[in-house]
């Protein structure tokens, strides 16, 4: 039910518009992108692969959100601990 | 801890001390996995009909004294399918396979035996081609196939070929190794990056419909061993990663030694491809059978000679220490994620299989 | 790994565990329960209960649609197996879940040729170059999987083949979670909710939670950061009192869920009056079976299953340590009728169900395996 991993489209299949060939770290698969034919992939975007099928797109601008978030919270961390150990040098 | 859960935790226990019985009535494919399901199996069939001091030791050879001469004597059968695959065949595997037993024993190969199943209407040329496959397996691993067997079944069976071999080599007086003489402060090594052959086969089936730049690790790993002995005085015992993968060779020493095994997920060698393909499918590599990498337990004062002779060798350029053995929890395997948590590395029922879930 | 490897950075969990941790209220315990069973699997996997504080536990949920399918259903597809000339294909988690006489692995050693499949379109490529045999899809999976076994049916339908069925198992998400809060002995205070379930229904299915029933959801994503954020995201609206449906896991989940998914499930399959989950009970509503206009390829239509109902023992206390009230060593039958051998209930059948994790593990505690592993 879960297992979905994220794979970047290479090419579309020109014989079957609903089949793309993705790429996982190098391991290349065919998919089926029918469940996207509202809005369908073209190679160089990433999608949500699980068995078998792609269902849905992966948003690079939301993934950038989510890793600046990550990376805020981690520099605010930073600036904490930095600031806590600098204290103590006192 | 209440008293009534120690209650049940002690009832469990009790229950796992047990003897081990088989609860099905008939062979499942788990049995042959090399997990808890065959572990059961020659535990409470083979090891209790067979019973004697060298077989329960259960290593991957016997070892015995003849005249004065140490020998070990492994025997295996091997089953794949495709026979034909990237990086080798069934052929390759039956030799190297029981090349390796021997190897990580520390003995040095020299006789095996090849007897044949065959299945009716398979190929003349299919199995020269595997025959010829043994001849140049053996010829580079310095062993001669002095002795074998052949069978011819029914069209149905043998899925095309079969083969066990059985394998003799030659101790020296003072090698002793053996999972038993592992203890706190060892430190563990694998030869290269692991669950290549296994993944090379679930792609080759051709089910999955996977493409990937990837080929089986079998390799007599004989040499490599001889470099490291020769190098390192401290080595307590080697294992031959196959079925089961690296987690079940850690789950074999901790269990063995009655030691804890901690290791470095960071640390552990995978392949980008085999790691992609794994992610795809939902498999954990360090349960995916290699055909060519060894696991070393050595004495932790002597790691760098271990490491360094591995490396210098073509079939360990990629050797690296994984982990370290600890006295407590005896029995377990630990792994420190990359993400900076823990978790147990059990034993599986049977083979890895993928999941959706 | 891109998308993956980000999301599994150690510092930035630290941080996050920090201000976790930070939100926490003295003398407070927090209970969040996951309701996938990916999630489950991440957060045994990474180990990420060893960033959160004591105070904060995480509850397992009946969210393994593997799990749940009671021994009565595994009987019937292994019933169907059992038909000559009938090959049946199903995921590799499923082969292991017991019947009342075994599972898959042991039907197939009583002469069933079930074999595994990764996508329910192998399962179509069989049929197409096995004209002689016919072909069943064990169709298994929540919401997320359910489109893909209706592309499945809608190809076969459009290609004329005619040796291919499914014999549908697929529930739905939604009134288990309610089952969960309808109980009277419930003491959660917010849901890590499903993630990729949601890229299809979407994120409004979840809002009855935080409106009717005040807990929170954060809909999160499978990596160990995005559970980590979602925690922090749930500790957040808990003290700051509000109680909404978030998505943490927005670069993947649309608001909205995906229409054309929506859209091929309604068209081929419909929702049964109430379907049987092992552990728990009968729910209504939480099931689908393939629609009339369909029966070609309806398993359970070209096959009639003896559908007998095996119950579960009635001591099986699945539900209560689902919903966290009990802990596994607190059920009657766990350990005894009930172990990883012999599993009773979905909390042992899963690997990583509560009951079998503690089965297996529970004699060490977290501490002592944390201390093992770093010192």
């Amino acid at each position: 039910m879960c297992l979905g991993i994220p794979g970047e489209v290479i090419e579309i299949m020109t014989d079957r518009p609903d089949l793309a060939k993705v790429d996982v770290s190098g391991v290349k698969r065919a998919i089926n992108i029918g469940l996207l034919t509202d809005d369908p992939p073209v190679p160089g975007e990433w999608v949500l692969i699980h068995v078998g099928f792609a269902l849905s797109k992966i948003d690079e601008a939301e993934a950038a959100a989510a890793l600046e978030f990550l990376e805020s919270i981690g520099k605010a961390y930073e600036d904490e601990m930095a600031a806590f150990l600098e204290s103590r040098i006192e | 801890m209440t008293n009534r859960e120690q209650q049940v935790l002690d009832r469990i226990d009790k229950a796992r001390r047990r003897r081990a019985k088989v609860r099905e009535e008939r062979i499942t494919l788990s049995h042959g996995s090399g997990g808890k399901a065959t572990q059961t199996l020659v535990e409470a069939v083979f090891l209790d009909a067979f019973r004697n001091p060298m077989l329960e030791q259960l290593e991957d050879a016997a070892e015995f004294t003849v005249d004065g001469a140490r020998l070990a004597l492994t025997t295996d059968s091997f089953v794949v399918s495709p026979l034909f695959f990237p990086g080798g065949d069934i052929g390759d595997l039956a030799v190297n396979g029981t090349v390796n037993d021997l190897a990580v024993s520390g003995a040095r190969p020299l006789y095996l035996t090849a007897g044949f199943i065959l299945e009716e209407g398979f190929p003349v040329a299919d199995l020269t081609r595997i025959v010829d496959s043994m001849a140049a397996a053996a010829a580079v691993a310095g062993v001669k196939i002095v002795t074998g067997d052949t069978k011819v079944v029914q069209r149905g069976k043998a899925d095309g070929c079969y083969i066990n071999t059985a394998g003799v080599g030659v101790l020296d007086a003072d090698t002793r190794l053996g999972v038993a003489t592992v203890r706190p402060g060892d430190v563990i090594l694998v030869s290269g990056p692991i669950g290549e052959h296994g993944i090379t086969i679930m792609l080759a089936r051709g089910e999955l419909d996977i493409d990937a730049d990837l080929e089986s690790d079998t390799a007599p790993v004989h040499g490599l061993v001889s470099a490291l002995l020769a190098a390192c005085p401290g080595v307590r015992a080697m294992r031959d990663a196959t079925r089961g993968g690296v987690a079940t060779i850690l789950n074999e020493i901790a269990k063995a030694a009655d030691v804890a095994v901690v290791v470095d997920e960071a640390a552990i060698p995978v392949k980008t491809e085999v790691r992609g393909a794994s992610e795809l499918l939902g498999i954990d590599p360090l349960y995916v059978a290699c055909e060519g990498r060894i696991v070393v337990v050595v004495d932790g004062a002597h790691v760098d000679s271990a490491l360094a002779a591995l490396r210098a060798h073509p079939l360990g350029a990629e050797a690296a220490v994984i982990g370290r053995v600890k006295d407590d929890p005896p029995g377990l395997v630990l792994l420190n994620t990359t993400f900076g948590g823990t978790r147990i590395v059990d034993l599986l029922v049977g083979d890895p299989l993928p999941r959706i879930c | 790994m891109r998308f993956v490897d980000e999301f599994r950075d150690a510092e930035k969990a630290r941080a996050l565990s920090a201000k976790i941790t930070s939100l926490c209220e003295p003398g407070r315990h927090y209970k969040f329960m996951e309701v996938c069973g990916g999630h489950t699997h991440t957060i045994y996997k990474h180990g990420l209960e060893d960033y959160l504080p004591e105070s904060i536990t995480l509850v397992h949920g009946p969210g393994c649609p593997v799990c749940v399918i009671p021994m009565g259903r595994v009987d019937d597809a292994i019933h169907i197996a059992r038909q000559p000339g009938v090959l049946m294909t199903s995921f590799g988690d499923m082969m292991r879940v017991p019947g009342s006489g075994g599972n898959f692995f042991d039907s197939n050693a009583e002469g069933t040729n079930i074999r595994m499949v990764y996508s329910p379109l192998d399962s179509l490529k069989i049929a197409r170059q096995n004209p002689d045999l016919q072909v069943v899809f064990m169709a298994i999976g929540f919401e997320t999987t359910a489109p893909s076994t209706a592309m499945t049916v809608l190809r076969a339908a459009k290609e004329g083949i005619e040796n291919f069925s499914v014999f549908a198992n697929h529930v739905t998400i939604i009134p288990a979670i309610k089952a969960i809060l309808d109980s009277p002995d419930l003491r959660l205070d917010g849901f890590i909710g499903p993630g990729h379930v949601s890229t299809v229904i979407g994120c409004r299915p979840y809002e009855f939670i935080a409106a009717e029933y005040g807990k929170p959801v954060v809909v999160a994503g499978f990596e160990p950061l995005d559970i980590l954020q979602s925690i922090y995201m749930l500790m957040e609206q808990l003290h700051e009192g509000r109680s909404e449906v978030e998505n943490q896991y927005s670069r993947v989940v649309p608001w909205d869920g995906n229409p054309v998914a929506l859209r091929v499930i309604a068209e081929t399959m419909e929702l049964r009056p109430y379907f049987e989950w092992r552990g728990l009970g009968f729910i209504s509503h939480s099931a689908l079976r393939m629609r009339e206009e369909y029966a070609a390829f309806d398993a359970e239509r070209q096959y009639s299953v003896p559908g007998v109902r095996v119950a579960d023992p009635k001591a099986c206390q699945c539900g209560e340590v689902l919903k966290g009230v009990l802990k596994p060593w607190e059920c009657k039958v766990f350990g005894t009728a009930c172990t990883p051998e012999t599993p009773i209930g979905t909390c042992m059948v899963s690997p990583e169900g509560a009951c079998a994790a503690y089965y297996n593990f529970g004699r060490f505690t977290r501490q002592r395996v944390r201390e093992a592993s770093t010192t």
